[in-house]
């Protein structure tokens, strides 16, 4: 198991935990349920959890793929900087969260799950990982060296004509290899 | 296609079966529960919720039967091997086992949902019961307590979600259910198979709670008393029970927990299915020759006595030098025809980069660390043989079981085997680089060399497509266009780049469909 991204797990536990949570709050306050303050917590919690974990991290190695959609929230969740992007602070944040939901049946299921999440994140965060976003790659075109917009005025420097013309008497120095085929029947 | 098309339809059938055997169950079972008398009195309590809980109860019991056969692949070996007389078509459905695996495991999530929420409501309603909120009925069904005289309907104290057998291992179930789904996530399967492979074994959990989850029979039924007790005429008047005798007492029973009558089959199977991986582990695998190949890709051959392979087949290898749990599926690049089996390993992980270091140390001619192999697994692709004229079309790592079959081809025209009638293959290659897959090209240059020394050149015409060239590639090409072999592959068939153009493909092959046989095998077509 020496390559795990054990932050690629913790996300989607996370994800998952957050629509648990969403659920068991939107049962909790639809049916009236006694206790059904802490289900309508869950569901603002729910819905929050799923809006931190939705973007998907950078793989540190390997391809990443993008959940559908991620990129504007990619942006708002990279807009918290050292927040987001450090594991600890996820982990003790999704405990933190979790919490409240232990005191109602009905999101006692998510509040486990999201616990679980945040002992993930923090394997993760000791591990060293953090997260990083997805962004698209801009293209950049090599820039066009300015020199091709100035032609040389000039032929190039030549020496003089008694040189240029073939020596018939010595024919090994002035025998040369057409670098390309100049003959027609190839 | 006639074969695709009748493939296609044999697989909707099954799956069309399937969800009316789910359906039938969740609609049969909401009304049993529903109108059923002898929950008259419960579902005063509970209301509907009482129905919407034990509908997806039964769906769930016949899918938890259903999700552990897909996964016994030594059984559905079997079952291939004795359908050998059935068409291909019905034995093709068998390499489907994991989509429908996948199918059944979202059935039994989404019904877990419905069960558990249902069953929250159940216990709000209970409790509110028991709390006296609801009416006169109510509390006196909740009055009810197991005593000489009396048995209870309402098996509430409050938190029973922990304190009683039905809640304890509903809930731990759901958890470790939890925990399976999210590790079986596509983007944690692929990349980080250890995760998925270990944490999928809470299956070992959810089957053992599962089993025990009725036992504390909660959903309670009314029972036959003498003299009998109308509901109709004595739900108005529970203070007169016991004291008129029309209505006496009312008496109520669980029911007999059957969800271990479902699983109990499978769960045998399953234990036979690891037993035999277990057996198949023990067996001796002995070392013909260790290649490494250029792009650190291994090629192993190996000897197993009693080993019958077909073309197109794979097998499970595991390493317990790497690990003692994990088994790797590779298809195998051997012929039958040869007197061993092959497989070629890319280094692509964990797994694999161990395996080729230890391979790599190993010395010349010596054996290899032990291996255990499983299989070999998944329909065969013998009706290649079947036709005149074979259109064969590999893209990337698809490519691996052309050189079972292209070798196994080559065998039997040279033995003259009556059963080959090919007399032409076409071989497209896709991919968008060569590299790691050399040793196919080195395959291909043999084949043609033996073709060619037969005055066979014709026999098989290969078009390599590579699709991720770059300038430079193109350029490198350019300067080289007048060698006689291609500057990439060393082959005498020059490679082109990009995608082919198919429609051009089958003019120029004159494709007939009626007398050919399209065989596809794909990474990503």
């Amino acid at each position: 198991m020496g390559k795990i991204e054990w932050a690629m797990w913790a996300n989607e536990q996370a994800l998952a935990s957050g629509l648990i949570l969403l659920t068991g709050g939107i049962v909790g306050v639809a049916g009236q349920f006694r206790g059904w303050q802490f289900a309508a917590y869950a569901v603002a919690a729910g819905v929050f959890v799923c809006l931190l974990e939705y973007p998907r991290s950078k793989r540190a190695k390997g391809t990443s793929v993008e959940r559908t959609g991620q990129y504007c929230f990619t942006v708002c969740v990279k807009a918290f900087g050292p927040l987001t992007r450090n594991y600890y602070v996820r982990a003790f944040l999704h405990a933190a969260i979790c919490v409240p939901g232990g005191f109602m049946l009905a999101t006692v299921l998510g509040c486990v799950c999201l616990g679980i999440a945040s002992l993930i994140y923090l394997a993760a965060a000791i591990r060293g990982e953090h997260w990083e976003p997805i962004l698209p790659r801009k293209e950049t075109r090599k820039p066009v060296a300015e020199s091709i917009k100035n032609p040389p005025q000039n032929p190039p420097p030549r020496p003089p004509p008694e040189m240029r013309r073939k020596q018939a008497g010595d024919l090994e120095k002035s025998a040369y290899d057409n670098p390309m085929s100049v003959t027609d029947d190839e | 296609c006639n074969h695709c098309v009748m493939e296609i339809w044999f697989w909707l059938c099954l799956q069309f079966v399937w969800m009316a055997i789910n359906i039938f169950l969740f609609v049969y079972f909401y009304f049993f529960y529903d109108l059923g008398p002898q929950f008259f009195y419960t579902r005063h309590l509970l209301g509907s919720a009482l129905p919407w809980a034990r509908a997806p109860a039964a769906v769930l019991n016949f899918n938890c039967m259903l999700i552990l056969l897909p996964v016994c692949r030594n059984l559905l070996s079997l079952l291939r091997g004795s359908f050998v007389r059935c068409s291909r078509t019905m034995r093709k459905q068998l390499d489907k086992n994991l989509t429908f695996h996948k199918l059944v495991a979202y059935t039994i999530a989404l019904m877990t949902a419905v069960h558990t929420i249902a069953h929250l409501f159940n216990l709000e309603r209970f409790n509110n019961s028991r709390q006296g909120l609801g009416d006169e009925l109510s509390a006196a069904l909740s009055e009810l307590a197991d005593t000489e005289n009396t048995t209870y309907l309402n098996p509430i104290p409050t938190y029973f979600a922990f304190t009683t057998i039905a809640g304890l291992t509903g809930v731990v179930i759901t958890l470790a259910l939890i925990l399976i789904v999210t590790s079986s996530m596509e983007v944690i399967r692929r990349s980080y198979f250890e995760v998925f492979w270990y944490t999928h074994h809470l299956f070992i959990v959810f089957f053992a709670g599962l089993v025990f989850h009725g036992a504390g029979r909660i959903v309670r039924s009314q029972q036959r008393t003498n003299p009998p007790h109308n509901t109709t005429f004595c739900k108005d008047r529970p203070d007169d029970w016991g004291r008129i005798p029309e209505c006496p007492i009312p008496q109520f029973a669980g029911g007999f927990p059957q969800t271990w009558m479902y699983v109990i089959g499978p769960m045998v199977i399953y234990l036979c299915e690891r037993l035999v991986r277990f057996i198949r582990y023990m067996q001796r695998v002995r070392y013909k020759k260790i290649v490494m190949r250029p792009s650190k890709v291994l090629e192993l051959q190996l000897i197993k006595n009693g080993f019958k392979m077909d073309v197109g087949q794979y097998v499970f290898v595991n390493c317990p030098a790497i690990s003692q749990l994990e088994w790797h599926p590779f298809t195998m690049t051997s012929a039958p025809e040869e007197d061993f089996f092959s497989v070629h390993i890319r280094s692509a992980g964990d797994w694999t980069d161990k395996l080729i270091e230890i391979m790599k140390k190993v010395p010349e001619g010596a054996e290899g660390p032990k291996l255990g192999v499983d299989g070999p697994f998944g329909t065969a692709s013998e009706d290649v043989f079947d036709y005149e004229v074979s259109m064969l079309i590999g893209a990337g790592i698809g490519v691996t079981p052309f050189a079972s079959i292209l070798k196994s081809i080559w065998y039997k025209f040279k033995d003259s085997d009556p059963k080959l009638r090919t007399r032409k293959i076409y071989f497209y290659w896709l991919c968008r680089e060569t590299h790691a897959f050399e040793w196919f090209a080195d395959l291909l240059q043999v084949l043609e060399k033996e073709m060619e020394e037969r005055g066979m050149g014709d026999f098989l015409t290969y078009k390599l497509y590579l699709t991720g060239w770059d300038q430079s590639h193109a350029t490198h090409v350019m300067v080289h266009f007048d060698k006689d072999t291609d500057v990439v592959t060393g082959l005498k068939q020059k490679t082109h780049y990009g995608r082919p153009i198919w429609d051009k493909e089958f003019e120029q092959v004159h494709v007939d469909p009626r007398k050919t046989r399209f065989y596809f095998n794909k990474e990503n077509f």
